[in-house]
C-alpha cells in the first residue's frame, strides 16, 4: 500500500512539475514582453519597423511573424508530396519488405541530423544550384529556407502517418478489394480517408516543427528584417532574429525580442489547436 | 522490500540534493582555498583572452574561465555581478553607467579593426574612399563597374557583375566600430542609419558572427562586406584598402591599427578611434575593454580574489601579454595608453583601500 501511494506522489509530482515549467515560461515570457507592448502598444504586431539605433528604437514584429509563416507554409506545401508518397510507400505499397525497411530508416535519420548540417548543406550545396538555375542573385531568402526546411520535416510529417496508414484494419482494404476495387482506388477511397485525422496530426507536428526552426533558416534567409516581398525575397523569421539578435540586446529590443518569443509561442499554439479541431471534425 | 528499497534511493538521493545547495549557499572561506576568475563578454577579443588566460592559469596556477557570450551579455553579467569582471567592445556611456550597480572603470586590452573584405576574383588592389564606403553600403551603387568606383580604381577591370552588401545579423561589437566610423564620414549615413551594435541595414544580406559574413563573401563573387581584423587576417580573403582622413589609402595592419590609437586619448580610455588623425593610421580600428567595479568589495567578496583580479588585469597589459596580441592578429595597445591602463587599476580599491601599488 505505501508503495502505491508512493508511485502515484512521484507521478503527480512529476506532472505538476512539467507544469509548472509550462506557466513559468509563459509568465516570464509575459512579463519580459510588457515593456514591449506598453511602448508600441497592438502596433508592435502590425509594424514592419526594425529600428535599433539608439535614440530613435522603434520594433514591430510583421517582418518576422509573415517570414516565419511563409517559409514554413512554403515547406509544408513542398514537403507534403514527398512525404505523403514516402508514407504511403512504406505504410502500404512496401510494408514489411526489407526496402521499406531501408527507406524507412534513412528519413528517421533525417530526423537525427543536426540542424546546423542542414544548414551547411543548404550554404553550399542548395544555394550555388539555386543561384545557378537563375532563380535568384544570390540564392539566399524565402525559397531557399522554405526548401531546406521542407528535407528538414519530412520525417516529422511522415513517420507518423506511415504508422497510422499501415494500421488501417486489412478487412477494410479487403472488402474495397473483393468489390473490385484497384489500389490506386483503395488508398484514395479507403486508406486515406480512415487514416486522415493521423495524417493531418503529422502534418501539424511538422509545420510546428517548421514554425520554430533557427539555425538552418538563419543561414540561408538573408536575415534582412522586412516584409518578403515575394518567394525569392529575403526575409527573416521570429526564431532567426532572436537567436541573432538576444546575445547583445538590452531595454526594449530585449523586450521586443522576448515578445516575439510570446507571439511565436502563441502562433504555435494557434497551429496545434486549429490542428486539432481538424483532427476532431475528421473523427 | 522493492518499495522499501526504492524510498531508501529517494531519501539518499533527496539528502545529496540538500546539501548540495547547502553548500552553494555558505560564504566562500578567506583563506585556503584556491581562487578562480570568471569572465564573460565580447567575442571579438576571445581568441587573444583564451591565449593570454591559459598561459596565466599555466604560470600562476590560477584558474581564469572566460565565456564569449557577447559584449552585452558582459555588461549584465558583471551588473549581475555573476562575473569577476566582464569584456565590451563598446565602452559604456555616462548614462550606462550610471545604470550600474556601482561604478564601474574601463581597461583596454588590445587593437583590432574592421576591414573591408570583397570577392572579386583577380581583383586584389581595391582602393575605397569615404564617398565609396557610403554609396555602396547604401545600396546607391549596385554594380562593380559603376564609373565612381572605377574612377577611383583606374587600371583595374571592374567586371560588371551586381554588389552583394553583407552585413552581420547578430547584434556585434564589429558592427559598432563599422557604423560608427561609417556616421562619422557621411552625414547621410548618420542621418538614415545611425550607428549601433545592431542596424536597420539599408541594403544586402545578414550572416551570423564573422564566419558568417566571411563565408557568404567568399562563396559569392561581387560580395562586399565588413569583418573583425582578428578573423580576417586569418583567412585568405581579400581586403580592400580604405582612405583616412589625411587622404592616404591604408590597407589594416598590426602597424596601421596600432598607429590609429596614437591620437588624443582620454584618461579613462573611453574613445572610439574611428576615422583617426595619425596619417599611418586605419581609419576603422577600436580598443577592445574589460570592465570591472571600482570599489571590488561586495557580495561578500574576499580580498583575495579582488587582488588576483586586479594582478591579472595588470598582467594582461604587461609587455609579456602585449606580445601574444600580433599572434592571434591583433594589434598591441600603443605605450601611452597602457600607461592609462596602469593608472586605472591604480584607482580601483577593496573597502577604499588601494590594491595595485
Amino acid at each position: 500500500m505505501r508503495g502505491e501511494r508512493l508511485v502515484k506522489a512521484i507521478i503527480l509530482l512529476a506532472s505538476i512539475i512539467v507544469l509548472l515549467i509550462a506557466a513559468g515560461m509563459v509568465l516570464s515570457l509575459m512579463t519580459g514582453s510588457i515593456p514591449a507592448f506598453k511602448e508600441f502598444g497592438i502596433k508592435f504586431i502590425f509594424s514592419s519597423d526594425w529600428i535599433p539605433t539608439e535614440g530613435r528604437e522603434r520594433y514591430g514584429a510583421l517582418p518576422f511573424i509573415s517570414g516565419t509563416l511563409l517559409t514554413s507554409v512554403v515547406a509544408l506545401i513542398i514537403c507534403l508530396p514527398l512525404s505523403f508518397s514516402v508514407s504511403v510507400f512504406l505504410g502500404e505499397y512496401f510494408k514489411g519488405t526489407k526496402l521499406a525497411a531501408v527507406i524507412g530508416s534513412m528519413v528517421n535519420l533525417l530526423a537525427g541530423i543536426p540542424s546546423i548540417v542542414y544548414g551547411l548543406w543548404g550554404f553550399y550545396v542548395l544555394r550555388p544550384v539555386i543561384v545557378n538555375l537563375g532563380l535568384s542573385s544570390q540564392g539566399f531568402g524565402i525559397f531557399t529556407s522554405a526548401l531546406i526546411l521542407a528535407v528538414m520535416i519530412i520525417p516529422y510529417a511522415s513517420s507518423l502517418s506511415n504508422e497510422v496508414i499501415s494500421m488501417v484494419p486489412v478487412q477494410l482494404k479487403e472488402a474495397a478489394y473483393s468489390l473490385g476495387a484497384t489500389r490506386r482506388e483503395v488508398i484514395f477511397a479507403v486508406i486515406i480517408p480512415s487514416a486522415s485525422s493521423g495524417i493531418i496530426a503529422s502534418y501539424i507536428l511538422a509545420l510546428g516543427r517548421a514554425l520554430g526552426e533557427t539555425m538552418a533558416v538563419t543561414m540561408l534567409i538573408g536575415n534582412a528584417n522586412i516584409i518578403p516581398k515575394g518567394l525569392f525575397s529575403m526575409g527573416n523569421t521570429m526564431a532567426s532574429v532572436i537567436a541573432n539578435q538576444f546575445g547583445e540586446a538590452e531595454g526594449l529590443k530585449l523586450s521586443s525580442l522576448i515578445a516575439i518569443g510570446l507571439l511565436l509561442f502563441i502562433i504555435t499554439g494557434i497551429v496545434n489547436y486549429i490542428g486539432k479541431a481538424i483532427m476532431k471534425r475528421l473523427q | 522490500m522493492k518499495m522499501k528499497k526504492l524510498s531508501l534511493i529517494i531519501t539518499i538521493a533527496s539528502a545529496v540534493i540538500i546539501l548540495v545547495s547547502c553548500k552553494t549557499g555558505t560564504q566562500p572561506a578567506d583563506t585556503g582555498k584556491k581562487v578562480t576568475i570568471t569572465a564573460a563578454g565580447a567575442t571579438f577579443p576571445m581568441p587573444y583572452y583564451n591565449q593570454v588566460f591559459e598561459m596565466y592559469t599555466k604560470n600562476t596556477g590560477i584558474l581564469v574561465t572566460y565565456g564569449g557570450i557577447g559584449s552585452g551579455g558582459g555588461i549584465r553579467s558583471l551588473s549581475d555581478k555573476v562575473v569577476d569582471f566582464g569584456a565590451t567592445d563598446a565602452y559604456l556611456t555616462d548614462d550606462k553607467i550610471k545604470e550600474m550597480p556601482a561604478d564601474i572603470v574601463h581597461i583596454p586590452t588590445c587593437l583590432g579593426a574592421v576591414v573591408i573584405a570583397y570577392n572579386l576574383p583577380g581583383i586584389d588592389e581595391l582602393k575605397l574612399t569615404e564617398d565609396l564606403l557610403e554609396k555602396i553600403f547604401m545600396g546607391e551603387i549596385t554594380n562593380w563597374n559603376d564609373p565612381a568606383i572605377k574612377a577611383n580604381n583606374e587600371g583595374l577591370v571592374l567586371p560588371d557583375k551586381n554588389t552583394l552588401v553583407v552585413h552581420r545579423s547578430d547584434g556585434s561589437g564589429t558592427t559598432f566600430i563599422f557604423s560608427d566610423y561609417m556616421s562619422k564620414i557621411s552625414p547621410l549615413w548618420a542621418e538614415k542609419v545611425g550607428a549601433g551594435k545592431s542596424l536597420n541595414w539599408p541594403a544586402g544580406i545578414g550572416a551570423k558572427g564573422n564566419p558568417g559574413v566571411a563565408g557568404t563573401i567568399s562563396q559569392t563573387e561581387g560580395a562586399i562586406g565588413y569583418i573583425g581584423s582578428e578573423y580576417a587576417f586569418a583567412q585568405k580573403i581579400q581586403i580592400a584598402k580604405v582612405r583616412n582622413s589625411s587622404g592616404n589609402y591604408i590597407a589594416p595592419s598590426v602597424e596601421s591599427i596600432s598607429a590609429a590609437a596614437k591620437g588624443a586619448i582620454p584618461d579613462d580610455t573611453r574613445a572610439m578611434i574611428t576615422n583617426t588623425d595619425d596619417p599611418e593610421g586605419y581609419p576603422i580600428s577600436g580598443f577592445t575593454w574589460l570592465i570591472l567595479y571600482k570599489e571590488q568589495s561586495y557580495d561578500r567578496r574576499s580580498k583575495a580574489q579582488a587582488t588576483e583580479t586586479l594582478n591579472l588585469l595588470n598582467w594582461i597589459i604587461s609587455p609579456e601579454a602585449q606580445e601574444v596580441t600580433q599572434k592571434v592578429n591583433y594589434s598591441p595597445l600603443p605605450d601611452e595608453v597602457v600607461e592609462k591602463a596602469k593608472n586605472i587599476l591604480k584607482s580601483v580599491t577593496y573597502k577604499g583601500e588601494i590594491l595595485m601599488k
